[in-house]
């Protein structure tokens, strides 16, 4: 089987990689690029443990080819803190201990950021519907819930205050 | 995953091209979220995949009042439902498009893929049959279109011919004062697969009399089926809420599902008509506008 190089951006990166056109684009994340930070749950698209943002939405990695995401824009778990800084969800998660053994997390908060950067006040519903394609097993999903609202509190708080010094200029 | 020859046309011309010259074991590659799993889980790899990620407009949702809506074979199944003209005038398109999978699944599965893929439950099937919608598809041999009534052959089967594509789903401009709606039965509210779906729509003339009803079951059959007797109990009659309830009961006579996994024939058939009777209602609410 002939490999081809799929060019595409990763985390802000332009990146190249040579793969067989069977493999998916979580094979490709983990094995090839070494983003071990999203999993594979079930391989099939049930469990959403794999999900990365697609040119911003989430999608399950595991049910994309690789050479699909040919000049797509990736994100990963790994591309969400900024300078060292967590990212409020990632934050909230660990204050509000959203997450047990961890398998569902990153999915799980990438999945919260799609949603956040579309609606910043999102009701409980909307929060449960977002994650709805997440599972998890260990958490009873109300934890995960609770560091949601308060990522979107950050998150609101954060532009406020964006847009009040833009203002002032 | 076992391995496949891998083809990224750069028009739909060559897609056919490729198809007609590779032979058997091809498959169109659109979202792949039913291919993918096929692949993975049921042993079936095809010898080689044709992407449609670099046809041009292969996503693109478009709308004229002549010829109505157009959705091309790439469009995402959250692009079809997020879109302003659909939403307007094709709410129950909406309905049907929200409820596969999660949103994961609806931002990479494609409608037209959907219906290919050609699953009894699918649930955009139901509202695209009841806004009589055809599939514009293109082979070697030219091009056809076809009624999606007749679009369906069984489970995961279709008319659709070795070489063959369907480029586009054309869906009609809403007639007058119309309305429509797409309701499923699951046991969990998401991440499920409909044990009943019905899409009803219908078109009102002079203030409630029924001029046109289009109904199709999901699910309760080997592929979707019209409701054709609960239709004519409509049709050119005033509507009432006891003339909808006799709807559903003759959608639910009409109807011979199979018990399965996920409902008995009998669940199903009551199903059928408590469903057929929400739905009319809510399209007859949704036509008086």
């Amino acid at each position: 089987m002939a490999k081809l190089v799929v060019s595409f951006e990763v985390n802000g990166v332009a990146t190249d990689v040579l793969t067989e056109p069977n493999r998916s684009l979580l094979e490709v994340l983990r094995d090839s690029l070494e983003l071990t930070g999203t999993k594979e749950g079930c391989g099939t698209g049930d469990c959403g443990a794999c999900t990365v943002l697609l040119d911003g939405r989430p999608v399950t990695s595991c049910l994309l080819l690789a050479p699909e995401a040919e000049g797509r824009r990736v994100t990963t778990v790994e591309g969400l803190a900024r300078h060292g800084k967590l990212h409020p969800v990632q934050q909230t998660f660990v204050e509000q201990g959203g997450l047990q053994c961890g398998i569902c997390t990153p999915g799980m908060i990438m999945s919260a950021v799609a949603l956040l950067e579309r609606n910043p006040q999102p009701s409980e519903d909307e929060i449960r519907y977002a994650i709805a394609g997440n599972l998890c097993r260990c958490t009873g999903y109300d934890k995960i819930v609770r560091a949601v609202e308060a990522a979107a509190g950050r998150v609101r708080e954060s532009q406020g205050v964006d847009a009040e010094s833009v203002e002032a200029k | 995953m076992r391995g496949f020859a891998y083809h990224a046309p750069q028009s739909l011309a060559e897609a056919v091209q490729i198809l007609s010259r590779e032979g058997d074991g091809g498959k169109v590659l659109a979202g792949g979220t039913d291919l993918l799993i096929q692949v993975k889980e049921r042993g079936f790899v095809p010898r080689y995949v044709v992407s449609l990620r670099n046809v041009p407009d292969a996503r693109a949702v478009g709308f004229d009042a002549r010829r109505g809506l157009r959705i091309g074979a790439g469009a995402r199944l959250s692009e079809v439902a997020a879109h302003p003209v659909v939403q307007e005038r094709y709410p129950i398109l909406v309905q049907g498009a929200s409820l596969v999978g999660s949103l994961q699944i609806q931002n990479l599965g494609t409608v037209v893929g959907n219906l290919c893929n050609a699953a009894p439950s699918a649930d955009c099937a139901p509202p695209l049959v009841a806004l009589g919608a055809s599939a514009r598809i293109v082979g070697a041999g030219g091009e056809r279109t076809v009624l999606l009534e007749d679009f369906f052959a069984g489970p995961g089967r279709t008319v659709l011919e070795p070489g063959e594509l369907v480029a586009e789903v054309l869906v009609p401009a809403p007639e007058g004062r119309s309305g429509g709606a797409y309701e499923r039965f699951t046991p969990r509210q998401e991440m499920d697969i409909a044990v009943v779906g019905v899409g009803s729509v219908l078109t009102l003339g002079e203030g409630d009399r029924c001029l046109a009803a289009r109904i199709c079951l999901g699910a309760v059959a080997p592929t979707p089926v019209r409701a054709t007797h609960a239709e004519r109990v409509l049709i050119g009659q005033e509507l009432t809420a006891e003339r909808v309830a006799a709807a559903g009961a003759a959608a639910a006579a009409q109807a011979r599902p199979i018990s399965d996994q996920r409902g008995s024939a009998s669940y199903r058939t009551r199903l059928v008509e408590v469903l057929t009777r929400r739905t009319l209602m809510a399209a007859w609410q949704d036509a008086r506008g």
